[in-house]
């Protein structure tokens, strides 16, 4: 074990991966001798070379087209995108190729080897296009895996799992975490199931659950709730696409109770669908109804980014009002 | 110095502007429209054997078309999409290849598939969406692939293979990698032919592929159809300058023009660049002027859009004939034999259509299969209550109540 951030738990991800398979490529816009913009693939290009960790145009659809043509020819396609804002220009290449390239074909042909790297999320005064959480357009879409994780250990252990997962997996990238996190990450190779979701904390009184980013805000909210006589069970989604249903019906089962928050705008974000799954599920076991602490449904903001992001108090007033209901 | 721009720049003084047409890039042509070489061109190195596949296949695929248009039109299958009046360029370009380069083609490149071997069983099972078609049913009539004959599945969105294209072939390439000093070897065994019309080269896609096969090296042949037409959008409200082949030349590619419905040309033209593209690892972009003498698909009337001269101007110029008069004249071909062989083939298209519009649709659990490689939980769930559902309903599904197991 060692103590790493983020980005070195994903580089090591990385790094494994390239050493295994001698086709595999890592690329995407500043990826090669610079290392990414936030350093995820730092030293990757001096290690592989410049034929499979390599600068792209820049041109998302492109690399997106790119990565799905070299996947379909069996290489592991290793796709970044700068940052998760910008990866609507590859919407196309994504939602109708990717997702669709096994189903369409039969299996003729499929792009299994296709895992897209992209930093999601706020918290970094980025404004409206260094900030946003589009996780819900893409859950939308059968075809992909979409997998979130929330500390180093999680980062390398699902990255990998992406990897050899044999479809195509979009990994957003807590990017406010990248150094803000770090944690004891094994320097070998190891995975971590996707489609699980993991209960961080047992508690009894009300559910809360997150994913990437927000866990640290409902950690924190769960504290406050702790202080003020509220058993609080707290659960990391980790995986958007497939979703662990099963998990989070056993525990508002159990509690009676569930808060949701994620980044991104409430309508028609993910919390959306986890709450009419769960209220069909534990209808009868719901003690109050679910609550959802969101982004607000406009686009994110700069200068108003503490009033727009689901924080800490926003999530405590929810589990209180849960909870009092 | 190095320039960083990596351009080498010409200093002038004069202000002066080019013209967008200022290429006027050349169009090789080789057979005349009787079917002699014409003076100073060069005949391809194209043995008897190739050249009478090439004509079989154009013949094949010209019957095909003709008879599946018409049961469109009856009714029998949902859409359809001729290749009439690209044939040769079709035909020529595929053959010039070896057989595990890849063909990611548009949709109209059936005689593609046809020429590596695709059969005419195959073809029905596709266009009739039963249980038999690779496809699993999932796609409107047309939209055929085959692992097995290195063609990837057609996909309706325009213009997404060719960055797609662009990746499959850096991947060919990269298979000649040494693990240890990470050097690319100096040939390559195969390549990727991207086929695509001139309306598809107005998308982002195929910038963004272009950009990248040409900065990354990817050994891809980009075949670009100009056949006048983007449905019932013409050439000169689809772009501007001199044809798409200018764009090939502006993003530093190797370019050629030729014309499409000339078979010699074609096959040429495919030879020679991938001769280039196996011997750099770069791409190459074909540009083919032909006419598309159908209508876009069955969907479409294009007598709203262009005139009955027009259309009788340009089948005079038929590829097809054009070739069979050189194979006549080299005495590789007869004509009463060319006549019976067609009687033939019409009579197994007939025979396949009966056969494959009566095989059942494919089963219900081929509805949820391929989605992933494993169906995820929440689809395993909805599969089983709808299997439930037509168990409880059996009348109201015929096409799957029965075999549901």
């Amino acid at each position: 074990m060692a103590k790493m951030n983020m980005l070195h738990a994903i580089n090591s991800a990385l790094d494994i991966t390239m050493a295994e398979h001698p086709q595999a490529c890592i690329f995407g816009e500043d990826v090669g001798y610079f290392g990414g913009v936030f350093r995820a693939t730092s030293g990757l290009q001096e290690k592989y070379g410049k034929h499979r960790v390599f600068n792209t145009p820049l041109t998302e659809q492109g690399i997106l087209g790119f990565a799905n043509g070299l996947a379909a020819f069996g290489a592991p396609a290793l796709a970044e995108i700068q940052f998760a804002d910008y990866i609507f220009p590859a919407f196309d290449q994504i939602v109708n190729e990717s997702a669709k390239f096994r189903y369409r074909s039969g299996n003729e042909f499929n792009v299994g080897n296709l895992t897209i790297r992209t930093p999601y999320g706020g918290g970094i005064a980025g404004g409206l296009y260094h900030s946003q959480s589009p996780e819900a357009y893409f859950a939308h879409t059968p075809g992909l895996k979409l997998v979130v994780p929330r500390n180093p250990y999680q980062a390398k252990g699902l990255l990998r799992a992406c990897i050899k997962d044999d479809n195509p997996v979009i990994f957003f990238e807590p990017k406010r975490l990248y150094r803000a996190s770090t944690g004891e990450v094994p320097e070998g190779d190891y995975t971590i199931e996707i489609g699980k979701a993991e209960v961080v904390k047992e508690g009894k009184d009300v559910t809360v659950l997150a994913w990437g980013a927000q866990m640290e805000i409902i950690e924190q909210a769960a504290s406050k709730a702790e202080e003020a006589g509220i058993s609080c069970e707290i659960i990391d989604l980790r995986s958007i696409l497939p979703w662990d249903a099963e998990t989070i019906a056993k525990s508002v089962t159990k509690t009676g109770r569930l808060v949701i928050s994620h980044e991104a705008p409430i309508t028609n974000g993910f919390g959306a669908e986890i709450a009419a799954t769960i209220q069909k599920e534990c209808f009868l076991h719901l003690e109050s109804p679910i609550e959802r602490v969101c982004g607000l449904d406009t686009p994110y903001p700069l200068a108003l980014e503490k009033e727009y992001v689901p924080d800490a108090l926003k999530v405590f007033a929810a589990i209180k009002k849960s909870v009092e209901f | 110095m190095t320039n960083p721009n990596n351009i080498s720049l010409n200093i002038s003084h004069a202000l002066e502007f080019i013209d967008g047409h200022a290429l006027n890039i050349p169009t090789l042509k080789i057979l005349s429209e009787d079917g002699d070489i014409l003076d100073g061109a060069t005949a391809p190195d194209l043995n008897k054997e190739t050249a009478l596949r090439i004509y079989s296949t154009m013949r094949f695929i010209r019957l095909l078309d003709e008879r599946m248009q018409a049961a469109q039109r009856q009714g029998r299958i949902s859409f359809y999409m001729q290749c009439l009046g690209e044939e040769a360029a079709i035909t020529a370009s595929a053959a010039a290849l070896k057989q595990e380069d890849m063909i990611m083609a548009q949709y109209r490149e059936q005689a593609a598939l046809h020429y590596r071997g695709f059969s005419l069983e195959q073809f029905m099972n596709q266009l009739f969406s039963n249980e038999k078609d690779l496809g699993k049913g999932r796609q409107m009539p047309v939209h055929y692939g085959s692992n097995e004959l290195h063609y990837l599945t057609i996909s309706s969105p325009l213009g997404t293979q060719i960055p797609q294209a662009t990746g499959y072939a850096y991947g060919q390439k990269l298979k000649h990698i040494d693990a240890q000093s990470g050097e690319l070897s100096s040939e390559i065994d195969n390549v990727t032919i991207c086929y695509f019309g001139e309306g598809a080269a107005s998308e982002g896609d195929f910038h963004a592929g272009l950009n990248m096969a040409a900065v990354h090296k990817a050994p891809v042949l980009f075949f670009a159809r100009n056949n006048g037409y983007a449905i019932s959008t013409p050439a000169d409200e689809q772009f501007k300058g001199d044809g798409i082949a200018s764009r090939g030349v502006g993003y530093g590619i190797k370019t050629i023009r030729v014309d499409g419905a000339d078979t010699l040309a074609v096959y040429a033209a495919t030879q020679k660049a991938r001769e280039i593209a196996v011997t750099t690892g770069e791409p190459v972009l074909i540009e083919s002027i032909a006419y598309r003498l159908g209508a876009h698909s069955t969907s479409d009337d294009p007598s709203g859009y262009r005139t009955k001269d027009e259309e009788a101007e340009f089948k005079s110029n038929c590829p097809v004939a054009r070739f069979k008069a050189w194979l006549l004249k080299q005495g590789w071909l007869n004509e009463e034999e060319d006549e019976a062989q067609k009687d033939k083939i019409r009579e197994e298209i007939l025979a396949a259509l009966k056969v494959a519009e009566k095989i059942q649709k494919p089963a219900l659990e081929e509805l949820v299969s391929d989605v992933y490689d494993t169906p995820i939980p929440a689809l395993q769930k909805q599969y089983e209550e709808l299997k439930e559902h037509i168990k409880q309903h059996p009348d109201a599904y015929p096409i799957t109540a029965g075999r549901i197991k």
